[in-house]
C-alpha cells in the first residue's frame, strides 16, 4: 500500500512540476514582450487582461485552432518528431534541477550535471531533423547551422563546468549547490560562469546567437515551415531551455537556494529571475554576429579559456592546502 | 528492475533491427539514436550510471549528431534510397543472417548453462571510472588521446589548405 502511495506521490509531483513549467515558460512569452517593450520605450501587449497578461491564453488559443498542416513535401514522422524532441529534452533536463533539497522533479540523481549534458546533447537533433524534414533550402540551413553551432558549443559547456566539479567532487547537483554554502562557485570560476552562460546561450540559439533563426537571412530557420501548435512546441522549448540553462546558472555558480532571510525557494527563484530577465535584456541590447564570428569565438577564444581555466584550478586545488 | 531491462534490451534489438532495413539514410540513423539510447538504459539499469551518461552524451549527442549533419550535407534523396533498395536484394540476407544466428545460438547456450547471470548489485559511480581510467589503464587513455591528436592536426591541416586556395 505504501509502496502504491509512493508512486501515486511521484507521479503527481511529475505531473505538477511539468504544469508548472509549461505556465511559467507561457508567461513567459509575456514577459519578455513586456520587457522588450519596456527596454524598446513601448507598451508591449498590454490589451488581453490586466497589463496584457491574458495575452498567453489569446495566443495559445489561436495556435491550438490553427490547422494541423504538414507540407506535402515534407517527411511527415520526422516533421512531427523534431518538435516533440525540443520539448522533450528541456523538460526532462529541468526535472533534475533542484529548486531546495526538498523541491525538485527527480532531485538525487548522482550523475545529475551529466544527464543535463546530455539532454542539451540530444536537443541538437530538434533543430537538426526539424531542418531536414522540412526539405526546404532556408530550414536546411538553419538546421546545418544549429548542428554546427551546439555541438560546438556544448564542448565549451561541458569543459567549463569541470572546474565546479572538481571543486564541488560530485556530479550530483544538491551536492554541488551544498559545497557552495560558504562561497558560490562565481567567484572562484568566474571564467567558467561566463562560458557556461555564452553556451546556453548558443544553446537555447538565443539572439545574439540566433543564427540558425536569423529573420534577416533565413526565413525563420529551421522552423519556416512549421504553424500551429507544432510551431508552439519549438516557441514553448525555447523557454523552457532559457529557464533551464538560468536555472543550472542559479545551481552551478550562484549557490542555489542559499541567501540570507528569505526562505530557500524565494532565493532559487529570485536568482533564476534575474537571470532569465538578463537573457531578454541580451536580446533587446545585442546585435547579432556573423556566423563565422560566432564560431571563431567559440574555438579560438572560448576553448583555450575553459582549457586554462581546468588547469589552473587543478593546480591551486593541488598547491593550496586544505580543502580548496 | 528486470522489466526494465527487458524493456530496454528489446527496444534496443528492435531499434537496430529497423535501422539496417530502412532505405533512407536519416531514417536508419533515427534508429541507430534509439538503439543507442536504449543500450544507455541497459548500462543504467546495471548498475553504470557513468557509463549510461557518456553513452547519450558521446554517442546519441555528439558522433550521431555528426553522421545526420553530414547526410544533410549530402542531401541524399530519392535516387540513394533506390540504389539502397537495389543493392539490399534478399540473396544479400543470406550471410548476415547466419553469421547472427551462430551468434544467437552461443548465446542461448551461454544463457541455457546459466553463464549470462550476474547479478548487478554494485553501483559503479562516476569516481570508480576515473580512478580507473587514470590508473591501471592510463596506457589506453594516453593512446587514444595520440589518436585524438593526430585528428586534430589533420583537421587544422585540412582547414589551412582550403584558406590558402580561396
Amino acid at each position: 500500500m505504501s509502496q502504491s502511495h509512493a508512486i501515486v506521490a511521484g507521479l503527481l509531483n511529475v505531473v505538477l512540476g511539468l504544469a508548472f513549467l509549461m505556465i511559467t515558460a507561457a508567461l513567459l512569452t509575456w514577459v519578455e514582450r513586456r520587457l522588450l517593450g519596456f527596454f524598446q520605450d513601448r507598451p508591449g501587449p498590454n490589451r488581453v487582461g490586466p497589463f496584457g497578461v491574458l495575452q498567453v491564453a489569446a495566443d495559445g488559443i489561436k495556435l491550438l485552432f490553427k490547422q494541423d498542416w504538414i507540407p506535402p513535401f515534407a517527411d511527415a514522422g520526422v516533421f512531427v518528431l523534431a518538435p516533440a524532441i525540443s520539448m522533450i529534452t528541456v523538460m526532462l533536463a529541468m526535472a533534475i534541477i533542484p529548486a531546495t533539497p526538498l523541491i525538485g522533479i527527480i532531485g538525487d540523481l548522482n550523475v545529475g550535471l551529466l544527464f543535463f549534458l546530455a539532454m542539451s546533447g540530444l536537443s541538437v537533433y530538434s533543430a537538426v531533423l526539424a531542418g531536414w524534414a522540412s526539405n526546404n533550402k532556408y530550414s536546411l540551413l538553419g538546421g546545418m547551422r544549429a548542428a554546427a553551432q551546439m555541438v560546438s558549443y556544448e564542448v565549451f559547456m561541458g569543459l567549463s563546468l569541470v572546474g565546479v566539479v572538481m571543486l564541488a567532487g560530485s556530479f550530483n547537483l544538491t551536492d554541488i549547490v551544498r559545497s557552495q554554502r560558504h562561497m558560490w562557485y562565481v567567484v572562484p570560476q568566474f571564467l567558467g560562469f561566463i562560458v557556461f552562460f555564452l553556451g546556453g546561450i548558443a544553446e537555447t540559439h538565443r539572439l545574439p546567437f540566433d543564427l540558425p533563426e536569423g529573420e534577416s537571412e533565413l526565413g525563420a530557420g529551421f522552423h519556416t515551415e512549421y504553424s500551429g501548435m507544432k510551431f508552439g512546441m519549438f516557441f514553448v522549448g525555447e523557454y523552457i531551455g532559457i529557464m533551464l540553462i538560468s536555472a543550472m546558472t542559479t545551481v552551478l555558480f550562484l549557490g542555489g537556494w542559499y541567501g540570507p532571510v528569505l526562505p530557500p525557494f524565494m532565493w532559487f527563484g529570485i536568482k533564476t529571475g534575474l537571470l532569465i530577465c538578463f537573457f531578454i535584456l541580451l536580446r533587446a541590447a545585442l546585435p547579432r554576429p556573423r556566423y563565422d564570428q560566432l564560431m571563431a569565438l567559440g574555438w579560438k577564444l572560448l576553448l583555450p579559456l575553459t582549457l586554462l581555466n581546468i588547469l589552473v584550478t587543478g593546480a591551486l586545488m593541488l598547491g593550496l592546502p586544505g580543502p580548496a | 528492475m528486470n522489466a526494465m531491462f527487458a524493456i530496454a534490451a528489446g527496444i534496443a534489438v528492435l531499434a537496430t533491427v529497423m535501422m539496417i532495413t530502412r532505405p533512407s539514410a536519416v531514417h536508419a540513423l533515427l534508429y541507430l539514436t534509439v538503439s543507442l539510447l536504449a543500450v544507455a538504459m541497459v548500462f543504467f539499469v546495471l548498475g553504470a550510471p557513468f557509463a549510461a551518461a557518456l553513452e547519450v552524451i558521446i554517442y546519441a549527442g555528439a558522433i550521431m549528431v555528426l553522421f545526420v549533419f553530414v547526410v544533410m550535407m549530402l542531401n541524399i534523396g530519392g535516387e540513394a534510397e533506390a540504389l539502397e533498395n537495389d543493392w539490399l536484394k534478399p540473396a544479400a540476407w543470406i550471410g548476415p543472417s547466419v553469421l547472427a544466428l551462430l551468434l544467437g545460438l552461443e548465446l542461448g547456450t551461454l544463457a541455457a548453462r546459466g553463464g549470462l547471470a550476474r547479478s548487478a548489485a554494485t553501483v559503479i559511480g562516476p569516481q570508480a571510472v576515473g580512478i580507473a581510467l587514470t590508473g591501471p589503464y592510463m596506457l589506453a587513455v594516453e593512446i587514444a588521446s595520440f589518436l585524438l591528436l593526430a585528428a586534430v592536426v589533420a583537421a587544422f591541416h585540412l582547414g589551412r589548405a582550403v584558406m590558402r586556395g580561396v
